[in-house]
């Protein structure tokens, strides 16, 4: 197909009108999509001090907002991935339950040994396990990631209500309780683990080879096979890594909540995929950001804090999220055309 | 053929212009379409016949510029009115419901109904006779079009501007997707349609095709009409390039080098066979050959390419590189060992459109570029950078999307990735589809300059002048049995055609 534009005129509308071209660059460019979510932070943020006051504007409350955030913030960084490479895995609340109940059901036996560690082992291992057995299913079995994952949410599910018996059980390791709900330089555990997520997330994405397998994968999924990149393996250890964040967001629930139940993580696939989305990832991939959904994480977080400080109704909360998800949608798409029309 | 000066004409178009955020696609384009002629329209990528086709068809609506349709100044509101006054368009994308049977997809928008409901029967019927119409009676009204090869798709498409009442029709690049044989049943229909006053709006890359079909000729460049109404017969080629490219062309395929007796067996495939899609078939190519697989749409020349690469995998059969047998079907096995392929379809299986070139230039390697996985994007960059320069694809910047690149730039950024890759076998498949005639030279003399350096090549094309201008030797193929190996000096166009049908008569 022949394009409307010559690339001469093309490079001549650029030199002629350069300002503004860099700024409509900048603007299409991934740091500056960021920009968008940053400046919507900071109306909420303002927002929040206007409606709140004090009580939204202490250090003590922007930690509970991270902290509450760095879960499901956790479980985003991975979606993130798959999300680029042109997947879904809807599966990652449920595989945080059953993470939760298997560490629990092995603090018996840390308890005995001494060994605290041991629960995050197992809790990781679980969910690596589970995301492989997601790959698999996608990759090998040509299933689609929808299915194929929402299989994975009702059998875990089922699987770890038969491991607990239904019951909460309450974890006593001390060890472990110490180092889940401890501080480091005054910044709770927690939130350094989100972080340290978040920071070797962004590093995987965009230093990496895995990274651009990744992008690769997403963008076009026919060319990055037909390159000599191995897809399907690639795939597998893309839901083999979200189902490792589900396992560490499992040990940061179990060691928040002192608890390891079945119903943990309960929609925060839904969560998860939320933040992803309104951070700026396409649902068809090949383009997204880490920097974009620890944004989108934190956006909502901060809102339901705002909500929560002024005694709003949790169903206002929940429409609110809705037209934001909807607006950022929006947002995305009208810059996904204009890239197109300059493309065509 | 008609006297187009002495009939009011059908169309005339003056002085359109049309800006895409302040970038002039068109800066006056001027035409003069005469009723029952085939006008064709000639022009690089990027000239912007894209740009008019969707203004002649009510897509975009023009910035500037007059319209007198049959004596009348009008103006082009939307598709739908441009269809209502009798234009109808056929694009390269072709634009049928895979979902959809024949019959729904003709009738698409203007269905037959009483009341809301569907006159099934009627449609059927009508749609009956407009396959008569188009020589393909065999089809069913009722079978689904996804189970449709694009030549018949192609049909439907022609069907569904016949079944309304047109007068002008516009085709896309209509012989892209069609071989030899359905060309000539594209020219009948084209003919047919002429000779009922009807006129056509013919695009394509192919002189050929334009010398045998069309009746006047208009040749855009940059947004701009440099010549109308040219006959088709007292035009030379060599003019007709010049218009298109500013400059002239010399002759198009480069001289073929001599290979050295002793040049090493390169690539060797023994026995390859694909059930139900090839027959077995061997060669081998020495470094410094092109060898060519020649056949028709269908013929299962693509797949063997797809084969030796790994993507199809095979039921029987070796392909071994230098002497090594690889892993079968293993895509990554055949990259290691040296092979790359430039695929048929580059938008859809070569290139990642949004990602800049340099990630597309080192997609296959770029694990090379990396320490502990950890990636040199500079290091990408500037070997990109270099193959860019070395390849004469300007500008050589590294950082620009590849989906802004015309058909040749792009097909370069496909050779330099296996050039970044180091590869010793080289697969073409369509290298120079979509690429406009003043790069297509350039590719073909990149593609010698491959081949004397030593990489072993194998090209595969649907226009059979091609397969033969570039290659040393040629394997003649039909419905997926190897016909003949022949020397592709010893043979030219009907002579492979000769054989192919032969083939496909035994």
């Amino acid at each position: 197909m022949s394009e409307p534009t010559t690339h001469a005129d093309a490079a001549a509308a650029v030199s002629s009108n350069s300002a503004s071209a860099l700024i409509r660059r900048f603007l299409g460019s991934a740091a500056g999509r960021n920009i968008g979510l940053v400046i919507a932070l900071v109306i909420l943020l303002i927002v929040g001090t206007i409606t709140a006051g004090d009580r939204f504007t202490n250090v003590a409350n922007i930690l509970t907002i991270v902290r509450l955030a760095s879960v499901t913030g956790v479980l985003a960084i991975g979606m993130t991935f798959v999300i680029i490479a042109g997947g879904i895995d809807l599966s990652v609340g449920s595989v945080l339950g059953l993470s939760s109940v298997v560490a629990t059901l092995a603090a018996v036996q840390a308890a005995a040994s001494g060994f605290w560690p041991l629960m995050i082992i197992v809790a990781l291992a679980v969910g690596v396990l589970a995301g492989t057995i997601n790959g698999i299913v996608v990759a090998y079995g040509n299933v689609v990631a929808f299915m194929a994952t929402l299989a994975m949410l009702i059998a875990a599910r089922g699987f770890a209500e038969i491991l607990s018996n239904r019951t909460t059980q309450s974890v006593r390791v001390k060890g472990f309780l110490e180092f889940s709900n401890g501080n480091l330089f005054g910044i709770p555990s927690l939130v350094l683990i989100f972080i340290v997520v978040a920071i070797a997330g962004w590093i995987l994405l965009n230093r990496t080879t895995f990274g651009r397998r990744t992008v690769a994968i997403g963008g076009n999924r026919e060319a990055a096979r037909l390159a000599g990149i191995n897809v399907k393996r690639h795939t597998v250890y893309l839901y083999a890594l979200v189902g490792l964040t589900a396992g560490i967001a499992a040990v940061m629930l179990t060691g928040r909540t002192t608890s390891g139940t079945s119903t943990h993580g309960t929609l925060y696939e839904l969560d998860a995929i939320a933040a992803v989305v309104v951070g700026g990832t396409l649902l068809i991939g090949g383009r997204g950001t880490i920097v974009g959904t620890v944004l989108g994480i934190l956006i909502f977080n901060v809102l339901t804090n705002i909500f929560t400080q002024n005694n709003l109704n949790t169903s206002v909360q929940a429409i609110t999220k809705g037209a934001i998800i909807v607006i950022a949608v929006l947002v995305q798409q009208r810059f996904a055309t204009r890239g197109d029309r300059k493309k065509s | 053929m008609i006297n187009v000066d002495s009939v009011t004409p059908l169309l005339e178009v003056r002085g359109v212009k049309k800006a895409f955020a302040g970038v002039k696609a068109l800066k006056g384009v001027d035409l003069s379409i005469a009723p029952g002629e085939v006008h064709c329209v000639l022009g690089q990528n990027g000239a912007g016949k894209s740009t008019l086709i969707k203004i002649l068809s009510g897509v975009y609506t023009p910035d500037e510029g007059e319209f007198v349709w049959q004596g009348e100044h009008v103006t082009i509101g939307g598709p739908t009115e441009a269809m209502a006054m009798g234009i109808a368009t056929m694009y390269q994308e072709l634009d049928v419901v895979d979902g959809l049977t024949i019959a729904e997809n003709i009738f698409l928008g203007h269905e037959l109904s009483t009341g809301g409901l569907l006159k099934v029967n009627e449609a059927h019927k009508r749609t009956r006779a407009l396959l008569k119409r188009l020589g393909h009676g065999e089809l069913s009204p009722a079978r689904e079009v996804g189970s449709l090869s694009p030549a018949n798709k192609q049909i439907v498409s022609m069907a569904r501007a016949l079944s309304r009442d047109i007068r002008l029709i516009i085709m896309d690049e209509p012989s892209a997707v069609l071989d030899s044989e359905e060309v000539k049943n594209l020219f009948r229909v084209v003919t047919e349609l002429t000779k009922s006053g009807i006129a056509v709006v013919y695009i394509s890359h192919r002189l050929a095709e334009i010398r045998e079909i069309g009746d006047r000729i208009t040749v855009i460049k940059d947004g701009r009409t440099m010549a109308t109404g040219l006959d088709v017969e007292q035009t030379p080629t060599p003019e007709l390039i010049k218009l298109m490219t500013g400059r002239d062309v010399a002759n198009v395929f480069p001289e073929s080098i001599p290979i050295p007796d002793d040049a090493a067996e390169i690539l060797r495939v023994e026995n390859l066979s694909a059930r139900g899609v090839f027959e077995p078939v061997s060669f081998s190519v020495r470094a410094g050959e092109i060898f060519g697989l020649a056949g028709l749409v269908g013929s299962g020349r693509s797949e063997i390419l797809e084969t030796i690469y790994g993507a199809i995998k095979p039921s029987s059969g070796t392909v071994s590189v230098l002497g090594t047998p690889l892993r079968s079907g293993s895509v990554p096995a055949a990259v290691a060992s040296g092979i790359g392929l430039s695929p048929e379809e580059r938008k859809s299986q070569g290139l990642i459109l949004a990602e800049p070139i340099y990630r597309n230039v080192t997609l296959s390697s770029f694990a090379r570029f990396a320490k502990a996985t950890f990636l040199n994007e500079k290091l990408e960059r500037d070997t990109s950078r270099a193959q860019l320069e070395a390849l004469e694809l300007r500008p050589a910047d590294p950082d620009r999307a590849v989906g802004l690149l015309s058909g040749g730039n792009q097909q370069k950024v496909m050779l330099a990735r296996w050039l970044v890759h180091g590869t010793r076998v080289l697969l073409l498949d369509e290298p120079t589809r979509g690429v406009d005639v003043g790069a297509r030279a350039e590719i073909y003399a990149l593609i010698r300059k491959l081949s004397a350096a030593g990489t072993a090549i194998v090209i595969v094309s649907s226009e059979i002048e091609e397969v033969l201008g570039l290659s040393d030797r040629v394997l003649v193929i039909a419905e997926g049995e190897t016909l003949a190996t022949v020397n592709a000096q010893d043979i030219d166009e009907p002579g492979v055609l000769d054989l192919v049908m032969k083939g496909s008569a035994a």
